[in-house]
């Protein structure tokens, strides 16, 4: 059998996401292929060539595609289909636009999220965000999976694949993109991110948020995340959310500030290596995940950290 | 124009869910169901449409239990107009759900479809963009605004890294994210008037039922237990234990 992944990437860089999916698409078979679809995405077809273990790079351009209107991606995968037993996409926001619509055209059950490949058609995925793992056997002859990526350890490099383009399909003609509204920053991005400190309902403002959270984070290099409540709340932009409906991380190390810790965000990070808690409240819940806890108020203890950092040469 | 509004209902979001120790699902016995909240919000926002004049028949349809009939009600009192229940003791994939929708958007002809994200349940975040695919129509998932023009809807969607604003010609699906708006409460009066409201009760089978199942759950069980680990006193101790026992700055 073989197998297409589909990159993640922003027609500028590929992102490391893509190098997890081909991990679990190596678990399905040994003939990987990748489809980068977007526009103007040279660069990253180069990049992805570099994955070891990837036979081939397939390269979709249009403009629909590099605004990866979920119509016009689904219709660049499904002609493809025909050369694949399975398709692997990672569990972005993206991701999960298009997967479903590629599943629904080639008339089989997408398989979301998964965090294990037990057999080339039995998959783990979680469900009641995170509060149960489901071992799913799938009977089609086509599979459509999404990956979680934190669950799978990245591809290596050294590979050098040949590189093919194919027909973008028809796009989306009843879709207009209007505009992007994205946050820039100089951070690294949150579902890659070495270590990430996220800030939760207890800063209590966007400018507390903004004062507390992001130098600790800069200090630290680290990627900025926050709590559904904190998110709701307008402290932080939805693309912070850490949690089961946000984005799922897995960080080295995760420093949860002013986060009580619920359910929803514990399946959002709870597989981070090594979790710190900063919490007033001795019994939030998040201190039942934590490797290490600090009983404190975070208007104390952020600066009181951001100095001992400091003290340690950091 | 109408909208069609989909909703499903699942065990209760403040309730937390129990693996069954034969490992054959989630305990649901004796638990508290309401409507998916992710449902909810599409529920008010095709409401806030309907105040706008911008719709003028709001359809809610379920599939599930008899019990479902309930969630149709809460979403009848909160200012939905007649109800659909395709009544089913059974636990129908997204395809399958997808595929009954479509056969009830064809017998409707609603101008839109406003739908919840994903199913706090299962969290498979498919059934719209399934939908919308069986449909042909155009989609825009994760909404967090929605505004409805001549014969297009402009969608900003939640997106990785940001916001991202589609146009979609009518008829489409749209998904409801969290953001979107906060859902009213069913005042008592609107209680009282959606049990006059109509729910017709339909089996799968008038909507060309149950096709073939193409999932097997073989066993669920419970994820790995993280263990609490220490308590420190202090900043400074914090910093000398993610140094040197944990290594990680």
């Amino acid at each position: 059998m073989a197998v297409l992944v589909v990159a993640d990437h922003d027609n500028q860089s590929l992102k490391d996401n893509t190098h997890k999916t081909v991990t679990a698409a190596l678990a399905l078979s040994p003939d990987v292929d990748v489809l980068v679809a977007g526009q103007g995405v040279g660069a990253v077809a180069a990049e992805a060539a570099k994955i070891a273990g990837v036979r081939k790079i397939l390269t979709a351009e249009s403009d629909a595609l590099g605004k990866q209107i979920a119509e016009a991606v689904a219709g660049a995968i499904v002609p493809l289909m025909a050369g694949y037993d399975a398709v692997l996409i990672p569990a972005t926001a993206a991701g999960k636009n298009f997967a479903p619509r590629v599943a629904a055209l080639l008339d089989v059950a997408p398989i979301s999220e998964i965090v294990e490949v037990v057999n080339p058609s039995t998959f783990v995925r979680p469900i009641y965000a995170g509060n149960a793992l489901e071992t799913v056997e799938s009977n089609d002859p086509k599979k459509v999976i999404t990956v979680r990526a934190t669950a799978f350890k990245p591809a290596g490099e050294g590979g050098s694949a040949a590189i093919e383009a194919v027909d973008p399909g028809p796009g989306a003609p009843k879709t207009r993109f209007v505009s992007d509204e994205l946050v820039k920053s100089d951070r690294p991005e949150l579902a890659g991110a070495r270590i990430v400190v996220s800030g939760g309902r207890a800063m209590g403002s966007a400018e507390e948020f903004h004062r507390v959270i992001e130098p600790l984070a800069d200090k630290l290099g680290a990627a900025v995340g926050a709590s559904r409540a904190a998110v709701d709340a307008g402290y932080a932009p939805n693309d912070y959310q850490v949690g089961q409906t946000g984005k799922v991380v897995a960080p080295q190390l995760y420093i949860a500030v002013g986060i009580s810790g619920a359910i929803q965000h514990l399946a959002g990070m709870k597989d981070s290596k090594v979790i710190v808690a900063i919490n007033k409240d001795a019994d939030a819940p998040i201190f039942q995940v934590a490797d290490y806890g600090l009983v404190a108020d975070y208007k104390t203890a952020v600066p009181e950290l951001m100095t001992a950092l400091s003290d340690a040469g950091l | 124009m109408k909208i069609l509004v989909p909703v499903k209902r699942v065990i209760d979001y403040n309730v937390k869910a129990r693996v069954k120790s034969d490992q054959s699902g989630v305990d649901l016995a004796n638990v508290k169901m309401s409507m998916n909240p992710f449902c909810e919000i599409a529920v008010e926002e095709a409401i806030r449409q309907k105040e706008k004049g911008k719709a003028d028949e709001i359809v809610i349809v379920s599939i599930g239990p008899i019990q479902a009939q309930e969630t149709i009600r809460t979403a009848l009192a909160m200012g939905g107009d007649r109800g659909i229940l395709i009544q089913t003791d059974a636990d129908p994939e997204p395809l399958q759900v997808a595929k009954l929708l479509k056969a009830v958007a064809d017998a409707e002809a609603p101008g839109l479809i406003l739908m919840g994200k994903q199913a706090i349940d299962g969290d498979n975040n498919a059934v719209g963009q399934m939908l919308s695919a069986l449909l042909g129509w155009p989609q825009a998932t994760f909404a967090s605004k929605v505004e409805i023009g001549d014969n297009t809807v402009r969608v900003a969607r939640e997106v990785d890294g940001g916001l991202q604003t589609l146009e979609l010609d009518l008829p489409a699906v749209v998904t409801a994210d969290l953001r979107l708006n906060e859902p009213r409460y069913a005042s008592l009066p609107n209680i009282m008037k959606a049990k006059k409201k109509t729910i017709d009760i339909k089996t799968p089978d008038e909507y060309g039922g149950l096709t073939g199942g193409h999932l097997k759950v073989l066993k669920v069980t419970e994820p790995p237990k993280r263990v609490a680990g220490v308590k420190v006193e202090t900043a400074a101790e914090l910093v000398a234990k993610l140094k040197t026992e944990a290594g990680v700055i």
